[in-house]
C-alpha cells in the first residue's frame, strides 16, 4: 500500500462470552438491559464480597483456544490491574498477566489468492467494565452517568503477533476470527452492541528495514469498515510524517469515522502504570487433559474444513464454499436445503444471490427467517420441473421471506403457475404477433433477433408465467410459417 | 533499600491518597524499613523453588453459569452519592 514502507499490523480483540451469567456472580449477563438491573454486591464491588469463577466462561475460553490452535495451559490464574476510572467500581479490573489459559495459536487467512499464517500471542480471560453516558462530549461534560449492568460479563482477549502487513489482512484475520468464534458458539460477535472490539497497534518502517518503527494505538474502531479505514489512514499519516524526516510519536489514538481521522488521546504518563499482582480473592485453575478432550469433542467442523468439504462433496465453486461457510447459520442453512435437493450450485446461487439480499435487506439472520429451508428445495424443485419460471420463482421467494407461508401455497393461491399448456400459450402467441405486425415483418426481412422481442411481450401479456422455452418454440413456429 | 521522595509521591497518587509533607518524610522511612525487611527474604536460596500463585493449596473452585437474583435498580443506586435515571452519577472525568 505504501511505496517505500512496509507495515506492520497486531489487533487485540475482546470478545464477550456468550454465558448466561457474569464471569464472578450469578448476574444475567444481557446486553440492553434497563440500567443497573443486573448488579448485585459482588458485581458493584462492595466490600466484603468474594468472586466465584464461572465454569462455563473457563470451558469457553479453553474452547477459543483449542480452535485457534493454541496450546492450553495446565496451570492458570488470575492477577489485578490496578487503575481508577468511574466505569471499574472495584478500582481493579480482574484479568490475567503472566499465567493465561492459551497460548501460540494461530490463524491461516487469505488476502489476494495469497495465504498467511497470523500468529495469536495470548488468550486470557477477563472481566469486562461497566458502560459510562456523558452528557456531551467527554472532555467538555461536567457529569457522566454509570450503568454497571456490563461489569463483569466474561471476556476473552485475543492478542496477535504482529503478523499482519496490510489493513486488508488485519481486516481478513478479524473476520475469519469472528467466524471461528461464532462457529463454536462461544461469543456472539456483535459488533454493534461491543461484543467483539478490536483495537490494534500499527507502525511502519522504511522496505527491507530489520527493526519495526514506532507505533501507535488505535482504538475505537466499531466495524471491518472503520477498521480498514482507521489503519489505512493511521499508515498514510505516519508515511507523511516520515517522509517529512519527523518522529512518530508513541501513544494512543482514537478514530473518529465522521471526520475520518485519528485523533492522540490526551493520557497521563503514570496512565499504564497498571501494577500487576495476582488475585487473592480467587485460587488457580488447573486444567486437566481429560478435561481439555471433553471439551475438544465440542467443537464443531470449523469455516476451512467445511470450505473443503463443500468443495469436494457438494463440487461447489471455491469461491461459493468460501462465502457460504464464513456464516455458520448460513451454512447451515444451506445444508439443509441440499439435503432435500441436490443440485447444489442452484442452492448457492440462490443462498448467495437472493437469499443474501434478503437477509441484508431484512436485517435478520439465516437462523431467524420465517420459512423452512425445505421450502426452498420445495420452490427449487417446482422451478427444475417447469411448474414456475424462474422470473415467478424470485417473487415466490420474497413471499416466502415476508410471510413465512410454503411456495406450493403462494403459487395456487396466486395462480403464478407456469402456462406450458400449448393451446392456451398459442392464443396468447397469436395476439402479440398480430399486434405487432412490422415487427413481424422485420423478422421475415431476415432479422431473426427480434424474436427476443416477442418472447419478452409474451411474458409480459402472462406477468411473467408463460414458459419461455416454450414460446420461443411456439414463435418459431408461428413466424415461419 | 533507601526509597526517594519522589517514589513515595507517585505511590501515593497511583493510589489516589493525598499526604503532607511531614508524612512523606514519615512514610519514605517506613517504607523503606518494609522493604529492608522484605529484602531479608532474597537471602533465601529460593533456585528450585516454584513460584506461587497463591498462599492456599485450594484450585479449581468454580461455579455453575445459573442466573441469581439481581439487586433492583433503586437498591443498586442506594449507596451512591448522586444518582441519574437509575444510574451512578460520577464528576466530570476528563480535566
Amino acid at each position: 500500500m505504501l511505496e517505500d514502507y512496509e507495515i506492520t499490523i497486531g489487533l487485540e480483540v475482546h470478545a464477550q462470552l456468550a454465558t448466561n451469567t457474569k464471569i464472578f456472580c450469578g448476574c444475567k449477563n444481557e446486553f440492553g438491559a434497563e440500567p443497573n438491573t443486573h448488579t448485585c454486591p459482588v458485581c458493584l464491588g462492595l466490600p466484603g464480597t468474594l468472586p466465584v469463577l464461572n465454569e462455563q466462561a473457563v470451558e469457553y475460553i479453553i474452547k477459543a483456544g483449542l480452535a485457534l490452535d493454541c496450546e492450553i495451559a495446565t496451570f492458570s490464574k488470575f492477577d489485578r490491574k490496578n487503575y481508577f476510572y468511574p466505569d471499574l467500581p472495584k478500582a481493579y479490573q480482574i484479568s490475567q498477566f503472566d499465567l493465561p489459559f492459551c497460548e501460540a495459536g494461530e490463524i491461516d487467512i487469505q488476502v489476494d489468492d495469497e495465504d498467511h499464517e497470523i500468529g495469536i500471542t495470548r488468550i486470557h480471560l477477563e472481566e469486562d467494565a461497566g458502560k459510562l453516558t456523558h452528557a456531551g462530549d467527554i472532555s467538555n461534560a461536567d457529569s457522566s452517568l454509570v450503568d454497571y449492568n456490563r461489569v463483569g460479563t466474561p471476556l476473552i482477549e485475543i492478542v496477535s503477533e504482529p503478523d499482519m502487513k496490510s489493513p486488508q489482512q488485519a481486516v481478513a484475520y478479524l473476520k475469519k476470527l469472528k467466524s471461528i468464534l461464532e462457529y463454536i458458539g462461544v461469543s456472539d460477535c456483535e459488533m454493534s452492541e461491543g461484543s467483539l472490539r478490536a483495537d490494534a497497534n500499527l507502525s511502519i518502517a522504511p522496505n527491507g528495514s530489520e527493526e519495526l518503527g514506532t507505533k501507535t494505538e488505535l482504538k475505537n474502531m466499531n466495524s471491518f469498515k472503520a477498521i480498514e479505514k482507521a489503519l489505512t489512514y493511521e499508515a498514510k499519516r505516519q508515511e507523511k510524517l516520515l517522509d517529512k524526516g519527523e518522529e512518530i510519536v508513541q501513544g494512543t489514538r482514537t478514530w473518529d469515522d465522521e471526520a475520518g481521522k485519528t485523533l492522540a488521546l490526551r493520557e497521563k504518563e503514570e496512565a499504564h502504570d497498571y501494577r500487576y499482582f495476582p488475585e487473592p480473592d480467587l485460587v488457580p485453575v488447573i486444567v486437566k487433559d481429560s478435561w481439555i478432550k471433553g471439551i475438544k469433542n465440542t467443537i464443531p467442523a470449523l469455516p476451512d474444513e467445511r470450505k473443503e468439504q463443500y468443495v469436494e462433496e457438494f463440487g461447489i465453486p471455491e469461491y461459493d464454499a468460501e462465502v457460504i461457510t464464513a456464516d455458520r447459520e448460513l451454512a447451515d442453512f444451506f445444508e439443509a436445503v441440499v439435503a432435500k435437493f441436490d443440485d447444489a450450485k442452484e442452492v448457492s446461487n440462490w443462498v448467495m444471490g437472493e437469499f443474501s439480499r434478503l437477509l441484508n435487506e431484512n436485517e435478520v439472520t439465516p437462523a431467524n427467517v420465517e420459512f423452512a429451508p425445505a421450502d426452498l428445495a420445495k420452490l427449487l424443485e417446482m422451478k427444475e420441473e417447469d411448474v414456475i419460471s424462474s422470473k415467478i420463482a424470485k417473487k415466490v421467494f420474497e413471499k416466502m421471506f415476508n410471510t413465512g407461508q410454503d411456495p406450493e401455497t403462494i403459487v395456487e393461491e396466486e395462480g403464478l403457475k407456469q402456462i406450458s399448456d400449448s393451446s392456451e400459450l398459442e392464443e396468447i402467441v397469436e395476439g402479440v404477433l398480430e399486434d405487432n405486425q412490422s415487427a413481424v415483418e422485420d423478422y421475415k426481412g431476415g432479422n431473426k433477433n427480434v424474436i427476443g422481442f416477442f418472447v419478452g411481450q409474451t411474458m409480459q401479456a402472462t406477468q411473467g408465467k408463460a414458459n419461455p422455452q416454450k414460446v420461443k418454440e411456439l414463435l418459431r413456429e408461428k413466424l415461419e410459417e | 533499600m533507601k526509597l526517594d521522595q519522589e517514589t513515595v509521591e507517585r505511590v501515593a497518587h497511583l493510589a489516589r491518597l493525598e499526604i503532607d509533607e511531614e508524612e512523606k518524610e514519615t512514610f519514605t522511612h517506613q517504607l523503606s524499613d518494609i522493604l529492608d525487611h522484605a529484602e531479608k527474604l532474597n537471602e533465601l536460596d529460593t533456585e528450585d523453588v516454584e513460584p506461587m500463585a497463591h498462599a492456599t493449596d485450594v484450585n479449581n473452585v468454580l461455579r455453575s453459569d445459573d442466573v441469581k437474583e439481581s439487586l433492583d435498580q433503586d437498591e443498586a443506586v442506594a449507596n451512591a452519592p448522586d444518582e441519574e435515571e437509575g444510574m451512578f452519577k460520577v464528576p466530570q472525568i476528563v480535566e
